[in-house]
């Protein structure tokens, strides 16, 4: 049983058809890549898979729950959470409560909640947020920087933080928007062995990315996507040499590996 | 007994004075309100006075019909404002920043016309409210309303929820995908700073004993927000200073009195720009505290991030 | 009856869709509610009636003159309050806004006093002309023709001048039209100031058909043309133009219908209303949220 399945869903802004007719699937315990050319609608798909936007046709389920017309809350509720491509901290505040922040799903007390702040069974449950969240840092090896600014973080520590805020949701299933982007090249080995350890937890992985050696060395298995349409499915080497695929990344006429 | 010991603790302090003091008291409770809105959770409201003038008239009327014993009378000036905060809030707070604030102000502007068009609220001629029967003198209760107000305030910022809301002033969409339902923890802290402010109502109507529907404008929700913003956006202790120094001040600079307005425009202005995070703003509270002492401040414990003694930068 | 009322609405949404025409444009390019501008509105109906009272001008010149007036500090305004905070967050502009709000209407009622001032009597002759049932006034034709002037000015500067172009590209793509060689700061300028010129017009327009000039006039016409700009969908010239003159005569059918205790609510209520369920308003384009 599929974790993720998007049938023959599209989404159109004005007349403009974003994603078309697009099946997908994330499998328990895999790591699925999504790549494809600019515009292609990769992000696209992760804000309509995390209820952002609504598909205008089509059904997306989610552990065989129907999820197209949940809030991005409720979606985050069950058990999907996700990175931004481009940096959605919360920046003025401390690195361990954006962390915390992500716990949220993990507690209960609300406003009634806050105002008996001091009772035991709160004190446990800020606690065990907190023993989440730093137990998420220590993970992403942000341990040593819990009380600075999110937005004084350096670049790479700035994505290992939203995928460090991303865990402490505890997903079945978390979406990477390109997370290698901007690393260099040590970081990226270093990245792929914290995508090979979060999987290893139980974890299924849907991601974006560009780099080709970062994706080749990391998938299961492979989607690629042109103009908003599924152009290619398949483990990496079967989607290294698909013609298609080389079309769509490089134009008509241009043969060669990409 | 009690009562009677303190009414004559209050007789001993020189009636002008107590009433500036009185006045610091609602001041902090209704910035405190607008604190929680527009500074932890960064949703600009214009619109705090018309709570303010829903708890007083509630009070009021409540005094004058039923007589109702005092505490009662108060919360339920609270709750009415929170009730006609969750009201307004539930259709506007889906509008983003600008909008939000417009609106705010929209909304009080029609229930200040309301009010004006009301026989139970006397019209534009306002309302007498005669001195409530309380067991101990009405400047104490002000001041023990001002100290829940802000244990209440500490207890939130220091919450899960009180996170929730930070985290929707800082990215909404991030805060909605990390599991907040960003509609309705904004709509709490709109039902409480409503409810703040309705408290600060009925506080004010029967201390001043005396109240019209066009004392609570739009100025006075500048006034609020003024407060809120020299403090330094989301700092308790900010708005507590904020709301003691621009109510003390055209008191004892008299030539502020004439001013006051021009100052406070000039102000808002000049402190956007080169103080957005207001007097307190990155202020640790505690550990200039411990500084004053000689202490070493502990180090902190991740778990207690003290975010609540510190403004955040205006989002 | 209805024919009247109908006209009686026109000329006073004619002076909405003025002010209103500043809060969209500056809105369209920087993405700020201009606090502020209701309170040009009000100073140029002031410094007209300086100019009429005091240097015993022509009415007409006088208006330039506010208008010119206007313009300069609508420049001023924005130099000084908004344009250091334009890499900050919108709130804390807005705050500014406010704050420059405040400032603004004080330092009238310090100067001027609380008491509302008319201009004298005889500033424009005034004659009713008669149309079928109804009649108009020679002022509100004035109101009528000198808004619908300055609207079809501004059409042009907007249309077919460079400047018009630069501010259009500017409103598209803020980063991208500064990119492109657009000198973003002087068409922030420039909007600033043609807005508050047209903000100056309104108040003295509705100074003289009103008769009545005070330091507070400011907040609530500026929140009317605000609320007009959103009904018309902010951002849109010809919105901003259609929704002062709808709200002008929706107002004025309130009142005749009996509701004049609510006037200053109707206003609200449409602008709530939009708000809520049409927050691109009626010409407004639809804006897709980016993540």
């Amino acid at each position: 049983m599929p974790l993720l399945t998007m049938e023959r869903v599209s989404v159109r802004f004005g007349g403009l058809v974003a994603v078309n007719q697009l099946d997908l699937e994330v499998r328990q315990g895999e790591i699925l890549a999504l790549i494809g050319p600019n515009g292609a609608g990769k992000s696209t798909v992760f804000n309509l898979i995390t209820g952002i936007y609504r598909p205008t046709e089509g059904t997306i389920r989610f552990r065989e729950e129907m999820i197209n017309d949940k809030q991005p809350h409720d979606i985050a509720m069950r058990g999907i959470s996700r990175t931004f491509q481009t940096i959605h901290l919360f920046n003025e505040l401390s690195v361990f409560e954006n962390v915390l922040i992500g716990a949220h799903t993990q507690g209960k007390s609300g406003l009634f909640g806050a105002l008996g702040g001091f009772l035991p069974a709160k004190r446990r449950e800020e606690r065990s947020l907190a023993s989440l969240a730093r137990e998420c840092l220590e993970l992403v090896q942000l341990d040593s920087k819990t009380e600075e600014l999110a937005k004084n973080l350096s670049y790479g520590e700035q994505r290992r933080l939203e995928i460090a805020r991303a865990l402490a949701v505890k997903p079945s299933l978390l979406l990477l928007d390109e997370p290698a982007a901007g690393m260099n090249p040590q970081e990226k080995k270093e990245l792929m062995e914290l995508i090979r350890q979060i999987q290893a937890s139980g974890i299924s992985i849907l991601m974006v990315e560009h780099d080709m050696k970062f994706v080749m060395g990391l998938s299961d298995r492979i989607v690629v996507l042109d103009y908003g349409a599924k152009i290619a499915e398949g483990l990496p080497e079967e989607v290294r040499f698909n013609p298609a695929v080389i079309e769509a990344y490089l134009g008509k006429g241009v043969s060669g590996q990409c | 007994m009690i009562g009677e010991y303190l009414e004559n603790l209050v007789n001993l302090v020189d009636a002008y004075y107590l009433q500036i003091f009185v006045n610091i008291g609602i001041a902090i409770i209704l910035a405190l309100g607008l604190n929680l809105v527009t500074g932890v959770t960064g949703q600009l409201s214009l619109g705090h006075a018309a709570f303010m003038s829903i708890g007083a008239f509630t009070g009021g009327i409540l005094t004058i019909k039923l007589g109702m014993p005092f505490s009662v009378n108060l919360i339920s000036s609270g709750l009415m404002a929170a009730f006609f905060g969750v009201l307004i809030g539930f259709p506007i707070l889906r509008l983003s920043g600008d909008y939000l604030a417009i609106a705010t102000l929209g909304f009080a502007e029609i229930l200040k016309v309301i009010l004006l068009n009301l026989d139970i609220t006397n019209r534009a001629l306002g309302l007498s409210v005669p001195l409530p029967n309380t067991p101990i003198p009405l400047p104490i209760y002000v001041w023990l309303t001002v100290l829940l107000v802000i244990a209440a305030m500490i207890l939130i910022q220091n919450s899960r929820f009180g996170r929730a809301l930070r985290a929707i002033r800082e990215d909404e969409i991030a805060a909605e995908t990390m599991g907040i339902n960003t509609t309705l923890y904004k709509i709490q802290a709109f039902a409480i700073g409503a409810f703040t402010a309705g408290l600060g109502g009925c506080l004010y109507a029967h201390f001043i004993a005396y109240i019209n529907p066009s004392d609570f404008g739009f100025s006075k929700s500048v006034d609020i927000l003024n407060m809120v913003v020299l403090g330094g956006l989301g700092s308790i202790p900010g708005s507590v200073l904020g709301a003691s120094l621009l109510t003390a001040a055209p008191e004892f600079l008299r030539f502020m009195e004439r001013y006051r307005m021009l100052v406070y425009g000039a102000l808002l202005v000049f402190l956007m720009i080169f103080r957005p995070n207001g007097l307190l703003g990155g202020v640790s509270v505690r550990q200039l505290v411990c500084k004053a002492l000689g202490i070493k401040p502990r180090p902190r414990q991740s778990l207690s991030t003290d975010s609540n003694m510190e403004g955040r930068r205006v989002k | 009856m209805f024919w009247q009322q109908l006209i009686n609405g026109i000329a006073l949404g004619s002076t909405y869709a003025l002010i209103a025409l500043g809060y969209t444009m500056v809105y369209g390019i920087i993405q700020l509610i201009n606090f502020a501008h209701g309170e040009i509105y009000m100073v140029g109906a002031f410094a007209a009636l300086v100019f009429v009272m005091i240097f015993k001008m022509n009415i007409f010149l006088a208006m330039v003159l506010a208008m010119a007036v206007c313009l300069l500090m609508g420049v001023v305004i924005e130099f000084i309050a908004y344009r250091p905070l334009r890499r900050s967050s919108r709130l804390s502009a807005l705050i500014s806004a406010i704050g420059v709000s405040t400032f603004l209407s004080t330092l009238v009622l310090l100067i001027f006093g609380a008491d509302a001032k008319g201009f004298p009597d005889h500033v424009f002759p005034v004659v009713q002309i008669h149309i079928g049932s109804a009649e108009i006034s020679s002022l509100q034709l004035l109101i009528i023709g000198i808004s619908a002037l300055l609207m079809l000015s501004l059409e042009f500067i907007v249309h077919h001048t460079k400047i018009g172009k630069a501010m259009r590209a500017t409103s598209q793509d803020y980063t991208t039209a500064a990119l492109m060689g657009v000198n973003v700061n002087l068409v922030i300028s420039f909007t600033f100031a043609l807005g508050s010129a047209l903000a100056a017009a309104g108040g003295v327009l509705v100074g003289i058909y009103f008769n009545a000039v005070s330091f507070n006039m400011g907040l609530m016409a500026g929140l009317k043309a605000f609320a007009a700009a959103v009904l018309g969908g902010i951002g849109s010239i010809p919105g901003a133009m259609l929704g002062g003159v709808l709200l002008g005569v929706v107002e004025v059918l309130g009142v005749a219908a009996g509701y004049s205790s609510y006037r200053d609510a109707i206003a609200f209520a449409i602008l709530v209303g939009v708000l809520m369920f049409k927050p691109t308003g009626l010409l407004g384009q639809k804006i897709q949220k980016k993540v």
